[in-house]
């Protein structure tokens, strides 16, 4: 569905995306994951025609993003992180304007806008202004303008991006439900978001791909996190977790409330077993012991770090 | 044809909805009967001709500075809200989007400027007018405004801000406008460079005294069509930045 080549754009001297390869399969749903200013605004531009590559090329569905723009147009549905959107227009106005723009046939487009309005639940708005509505509901309309012509490809741009914990919830939820119908590619520097979302994650760094592959096939190169809890003294803590091995960071806070003091490893290996016999042979009350959502951060910043030692 | 159709209406439909669009409707609308009474009508007595001539050269301005104002949001706004990104990933052609845009507000100025109709019906009812002298005039309004409208479109091109667009358009239409001074004081054959590309003075005037020549038409089309085409350079050459 999508092949990218030896993507590269330079902007004067600033190398803003340098020689990215990488194949999506139909259906597939995949993450762009990296720092703020990684690239991969830059990549996405360049794969929804925005952008010209200086060189490389990619192609969707046969047609060169360089050469048969005008093709690769008809194939994508694009969400710039910003929406595009008309706000004096109505939501349901808006998107027969956009299925017209995106050559739907004219006797298709109420059936289709219909449709792109219930999948992405804006029922309720249709007749409202756009302006009027709030951030996550124009995202949801966002959303809606780039699938209502059913493309087969849909280029989304840090999709949560300034929504709030429900409207990301609701928004997770909603990519999930174009999985399947339409291949994706979204972006973000979120972690948990691509980890829940995407099939396969591009892990971006300095414009180039730092790692590629599922989660599980990232997670075995990096850390482990690990965060355990105990009521007790911090120092009694410290020393029983110096007794552990196989821990290659330590991170212990000092006590909080009820003194409960708590603790973030860093590991290879599951340590858990020896980190519950030291924390319970130290007299220590052992409150909490599990994974800490550091996984896939300590892939990333692994993954950054071991790319920077090579540079 | 379908999708500079589709943009065109769009754009007349928010610009009939913008406080933009009511407030230059509403300020050129008074100013051209102000005009009309003060400047065409004043002065003592005055043959219809002469009248319908004035009344011509007073709308010239109030419908170059219209454009200007209606043209200055026409791409600088899309491109600061970003909305110029849903044209651009869609199949459509830049000359799509331009023509578009231009369309859309080119019937807004129209119809400005065709409302203003009455002022001319007003001057029948003292005196003699020669239908052929409205149709000239208005002609010649019409393709001053397309040429301004095109020039606007262009600043409107090169800058996000509605403020450095308009200011662009409004360099360029008063270099255009001051071009006979230039033809006036430079030699031949500069100064007839000077004199025929003067927006004004030159190819203007024969349409206030109810003539059309077919040169004055192929002038202002051909203004038009060249800021439109740079306009339509410039949104191509987004991609390439």
């Amino acid at each position: 569905m999508l092949v990218a080549k030896h993507l590269t754009k330079v902007f004067g001297e600033f190398r803003a995306v340098e020689d990215v390869s990488f194949e999506v399969q139909q259906g597939q749903c995949i993450g762009l994951l990296g720092l703020n200013g990684a690239g991969k605004t830059t990549l996405l531009r360049m794969l929804a025609c925005l952008l010209s590559p200086t060189s490389g090329t990619a192609l969707v569905d046969g047609a060169d993003v360089g050469e048969d723009g005008l093709k690769v147009r008809e194939r994508i549905g694009f969400l710039p992180e910003v929406p595009p959107l008309y706000g004096e227009m109505s939501v349901g106005r808006f998107l027969a304007f956009v299925a017209r723009l995106r050559r739907v046939p004219p006797a298709l487009v109420e059936a289709r806008v219909k449709e792109a309005v219930e999948r992405c639940q804006l029922d309720g708005v249709v007749e409202q202004t756009i302006e009027t509505l709030s951030y996550g509901f124009r995202k949801r309309v966002g959303i809606a303008q780039a699938i209502v012509h059913q493309p087969p490809l849909v280029l989304l741009d840090e999709p949560i991006a300034g929504l709030d914990p429900k409207q990301i919830v609701e928004m997770r939820e909603l990519v999930k439900r174009l999985r399947g119908a339409h291949t994706l590619v979204l972006s973000s520097h979120i972690l948990t978001e691509i980890s829940q979302t995407c099939d396969r994650i591009l892990v971006m760094h300095k414009g180039r791909i730092a790692a590629q592959g599922r989660e599980d096939e990232l997670t075995p190169k990096a850390h482990l996190g690990v965060r355990v809890r105990v009521l007790g003294a911090r120092e009694k803590l410290v020393a029983a977790l110096g007794g552990v091995a196989g821990l290659e960071r330590v991170e212990v806070a000092e006590a909080g409330a009820g003194g409960v003091v708590e603790a973030r490893l860093e590991c290879r290996e599951d340590v858990r077993p020896s980190v519950a016999a030291a924390v319970v042979g130290a007299g220590l009350g052992l409150l909490e012991l599990g994974e800490s959502e550091l996984a896939l951060e300590s892939v990333f910043l692994t993954l950054i770090g071991s790319r920077e030692a090579r540079t | 044809m379908t999708n500079v159709w589709l943009i065109a209406r769009r754009e007349l439909g928010a610009t009939l909805r913008s406080p933009l669009g009511f407030v230059v409707a509403a300020l050129v609308l008074a100013l051209d009967g102000l005009l009309f009474n003060l400047w065409a009508m004043g002065g003592g007595e005055k043959l219809s001709a002469e009248v319908l001539y004035e009344f011509f050269y007073a709308l010239s301005g109030t419908t170059m500075v219209a454009a200007v104002f209606l043209s200055m949001r026409l791409l600088a706004e899309e491109q600061r809200d970003g909305t110029i990104n849903l044209l651009l990933t869609s199949p459509l052609k830049d000359h799509q989007i331009v023509l578009g845009k231009f369309l859309g507000a080119y019937l807004f100025l129209a119809l400005l400027t065709l409302v203003t109709l009455y002022m001319p019906l007003l001057v029948m009812v003292h005196g003699k007018v020669s239908w052929g002298h409205v149709f000239a005039g208005y002609l010649g309004l019409l393709l001053l405004g397309a040429a301004a409208l095109a020039i606007g479109t262009f600043g409107s091109s090169v800058a996000r801000s509605q403020v450095v667009a308009a200011f662009v358009a409004g360099g360029i239409l008063v270099a255009l406008l001051l071009m006979w001074l230039l033809g006036r004081v430079a030699d031949r054959p500069l100064a007839d460079v000077f004199s025929y590309l003067a927006l004004h003075n030159t190819h203007y005037k024969a349409f206030m005294g109810g003539k059309i020549h077919l040169k004055d038409v192929v002038y202002y089309l051909s203004v038009s069509a060249f800021f439109l085409l740079a306009a339509t350079r410039m949104l191509e050459s987004r991609r390439w930045r």
